[in-house]
């Protein structure tokens, strides 16, 4: 398979998940903000440290309401990470390999795009919303299956599902990270009078959290009968049978790279990923803060990446190639309610 | 309210579909009655489904403006054109005949020169063609065939007949276009294929692999065959695309190529993998630095030289663009005798050669009732239409035919023939052309139609799609 063409099937099967999971991201934060105490100083802004758009999102000189934030990391087509941009990528990637994808998915892909534009070109109140990250999710779930039950199971494919996983690993680290806000100091001041409370808000954050993923009932059943912060944190890193599973993900991988050519450097750095996965001591990292370890999971995640294009793309700085953006990492800057971290 | 045929009047003008005011040619009968039998909120249904149908199968082209480049949605006009196949098959073997003829003109005028010799077509008019390649002097590629993939433009006259308007042997588009209306068809009037036996034209990419399949260097079953496209920013791109994916074929931008020892490899996620075949939808100019356009990024340094040394087969060859000049065309029937010694199947327009100085005086004389045509552009760019342009635009032009005579030919503005398309309120006639195209290896091959274009605008002639142009489902059926 053509280099250039492995390499637009790939973000072709990245773009696809950060759609998806970008959906469900802001839908998780927007029901979780209406749960949380109006007193305390979880914002929005806190959404755009997570998706890494700070820096992005202050150049545009707005302030960080509600309905800016959600513009900016939906609609606005100036902000490469918006799911408006993600899917027009999406399209783009899939327009530039119609000839290796089947053309049903094609079609989904295209007619995906021009809805999205056309729903969201009356704004994106609540309830618009609310429908519409279901709609974009149902979508890209169709098109995973779509690739699934009428493409060939060849080289294209195995690119598209190496991309799409290890976006997924990248979200699913993301999303962990919209757990730390529970963490906050802000958060445990607005009840603290009452411990009990702020537990049952903790549990709120977490649960949320799994229902993002729709892995609530499988934590339930395979987990544990209460949802806290350890087990949630434990279970979206390192099980292995939970598809969103950031652990999952890595052996996923490891099994689709068989299946390529000269694979054993990207071998190499997905063991990395792994180890850092396995040997996180979660109890410890919720008492000091994820951050840090967020970063480190997620530079080590673009080493994959880093390692996937050396061997198999060959990268021409000069070819002309649909436009491709890596998730950004997270900001330097931090947003005001992210500035303090210490558990009170 | 239904559609009315009774008030669907062509005039003068040659109609597809009907012979006269609610009065449908045979083949018809069928159509007419159907269309007729829907209600006007039934055809609007129709029309908003094709509209769905182009947007979903994401049928586009690109249009170039100066506010960026747009990918436009294909258009097209829902009520097909029917060509009987007793015309057809006259046409169908007139096309062959002239792209069998065409292709022994190009490899004489790269050898022998024996037309030349023998004073048929003047040597001057091919050593001046800007698309005359020293180059190639001495060339044979397989088969003795250069120009592989050929787009006829027919036209037909008041008398019904069909007539050649240009060949275009370089890299004539539309054939994707011809097959996705076939397919739009299909699924907004599943109705209309119960009353009628049409041709099918599906089979054209396999013919097209086959063809390209016949000049790999080395005879293999499945052979590599690439289709080299200038980008994704490309208004062909739609259909190099579509051409890869229903021939199974690679589709490679330049930068995906690399000559090394005079033979092309592509690059694979394995590493480099020789190429056999590039089907090139580029034009000459662009396509190799090395020897042609040297600040070109599209194309492959050392790909032609590849092809000298008779490493890779490249379709259409290099230089085959020299029989499609306009000025060239004026000889074609002539060409056609002296090689083949048959005579024409299909007429050309009859035509004026400004290099000629008493056709030039004409053309000069007569600028307000022809149509001038320089030798090498396409797409319809930099012509006169003399009977609508103005005094002065007239003017500018005879100064632009004096100074290079040699550049532009004549003809008399010959009416296109009219076919009904949905307007907004009732059937409507408009002036269309038709594309078939024809495929030359070691076997022919012509498709069952062609590509119907379509002047949007009524009393227009302009059918170019790049330039607001239509286009129709063309079916051939039996008498």
């Amino acid at each position: 398979m053509l280099s250039s063409v492995a390499e637009r099937v790939y973000w072709l099967g990245r773009y696809m998940e950060r759609a998806e999971s970008s959906a469900r991201l802001l839908d998780v934060y927007s029901s979780m903000l209406f749960d949380i105490p109006r007193g305390s100083n979880i914002n929005w802004g806190l959404l755009l440290d997570i998706t890494g758009s700070y820096e992005n999102f202050q150049s545009t000189g707005n302030m960080d309401s509600e309905i800016n934030v959600v513009r900016f990391l939906v609609t606005d087509t100036e902000n490469a990470s918006s799911i408006i941009s993600s899917l027009k990528m999406l399209r783009e990637n899939a327009r530039t390999t119609r000839e290796v994808i089947p053309s049903e998915a094609w079609e989904q892909i295209n007619v995906m795009y021009l809805q999205t534009r056309e729903a969201i070109a009356g704004g994106v109140s609540r309830k618009v919303r609310q429908e519409l990250f279901a709609e974009i999710i149902a979508d890209c779930q169709r098109l995973g299956g779509l690739l699934r039950s009428s493409m060939a199971h060849n080289t294209a494919y195995t690119f598209i599902q190496i991309g799409n996983v290890l976006e997924r690993a990248d979200m699913t680290s993301r999303i962990v990270d919209v757990g730390s806000i529970s963490l906050l100091p802000a958060f445990a001041r607005a009840r603290k009078s009452d411990a009990a409370m702020q537990e049952t808000y903790e549990n709120v954050v977490w649960m949320n959290i799994l229902r993002s993923v729709g892995g609530y009932q499988s934590y339930r059943q395979n987990v544990a009968n209460r949802v806290q912060g350890e087990g949630v944190v434990r279970f979206l890193l390192q099980d292995d049978e939970f598809p969103k599973a950031v652990n999952f993900c890595l052996n996923f991988i490891s099994n689709y790279l068989e299946k390529l050519p000269n694979h054993d450097d990207v071998q190499l750095a997905v063991d990395r990923v792994k180890r850092i996965t396995a040997e996180a001591n979660v109890f410890h990292l919720l008492e000091s803060g994820l951050l840090e370890y967020i970063d480190e999971l997620q530079i080590s995640l673009a080493d994959i990446h880093s390692e996937i294009s050396r061997v198999w793309f060959g990268y021409d700085p000069d070819a002309v190639v649909p436009v491709k953006v890596p998730m950004p990492k997270r900001t330097e800057v931090k947003s005001k309610a992210r500035v303090v971290k210490k558990k009170a | 309210m239904a559609l009315n045929w009774k008030s669907y009047n062509p005039g003068d003008f040659y109609d597809e579909l009907m012979l006269g005011p609610g009065k449908p040619r045979r083949s018809a009968r069928a159509l007419v009655k159907y269309l007729g039998s829907l209600t006007n909120k039934e055809w609007h249904q129709r029309k908003d489904s094709v509209a769905a149908a182009i947007k979903t199968m994401g049928i586009s082209f690109t249009v170039y403006s100066e506010a960026g480049n747009i990918d436009r949605e294909w258009p097209f006009d829902i009520i097909p054109r029917i060509i009987t196949s007793s015309e057809w098959d006259k046409t169908s073997q007139g096309l062959e005949q002239r792209l069998r003829a065409l292709n022994c003109f190009i490899n004489d005028i790269y050898n022998d020169g024996k037309i030349l010799k023998d004073k048929v077509v003047p040597r001057d008019l091919i050593m001046d063609s800007g698309n005359y390649r020293k180059i190639c002097k001495g060339i044979k590629p397989l088969h003795d065939v250069w120009a592989h993939v050929c787009g006829t433009d027919l036209i037909r006259g008041d008398d019904g007949e069909f007539y050649v308007l240009e060949d275009n042997l370089r890299v004539p588009s539309g054939v994707s276009y011809m097959l996705e209306n076939r397919n739009v068809t299909k699924r907004v009037f599943p109705e209309l294929f119960e009353n009628y036996d049409i041709i099918p034209n599906t089979e054209y990419p396999s013919y097209l692999f086959d063809t390209l399949a016949d000049i790999s260097p080395e005879p293999k079953d499945y052979p590599e065959v690439v289709v080299l496209t200038p980008g994704i920013y490309n208004s062909a791109y739609f259909e190099h695309s579509f051409l890869a994916q229903r021939m199974g074929a690679e589709l490679v931008q330049g930068s995906d190529l690399v000559v090394e020892d005079d033979h092309v490899f592509m690059k694979t996620i394995k590493g480099l993998s020789l190429v056999d075949v590039v089907y090139r939808r580029i034009d000459d100019l662009f396509l190799d630095p090395q020897v042609f356009n040297k600040d070109s990024m599209l194309g492959v340094p050392g790909l032609v030289r590849a092809w000298l040394k008779g490493n890779v087969g490249l379709a259409n060859a290099p230089g085959a663009g020299v029989a499609d000049d306009k000025v060239v065309y004026t000889y074609v029937p002539e060409i056609i005798k002296y090689y083949l010694d048959e005579d024409p199947i299909l007429p050309n327009v009859p035509s004026y050669i400004c290099s000629d100085k008493k056709q030039c005086q004409h053309v000069l004389e007569n600028l307000d009732k022809l149509v001038v045509k320089p030798a090498n552009e396409s797409g319809g760019y930099g012509m006169l239409m003399g009977p609508q342009a103005s005094k002065k635009e007239r003017e500018a032009f005879a100064r632009k035919i004096k100074a290079n005579p040699r550049n532009y030919m004549a003809q008399p503005l010959i009416s296109l023939s009219t076919a009904p398309i949905l307007g907004d309120r009732n059937v409507e006639p408009r002036h269309i052309d038709l594309r078939p195209f024809i495929l030359q290896g070691s076997k022919s091959y012509v498709t069952p139609g062609g590509l119907t274009r379509v002047a949007m605008v009524q009393g227009s002639y302009v059918v170019n799609s790049s330039q607001g142009g239509g286009s129709k489902d063309t079916w051939i059926v039996e008498d």
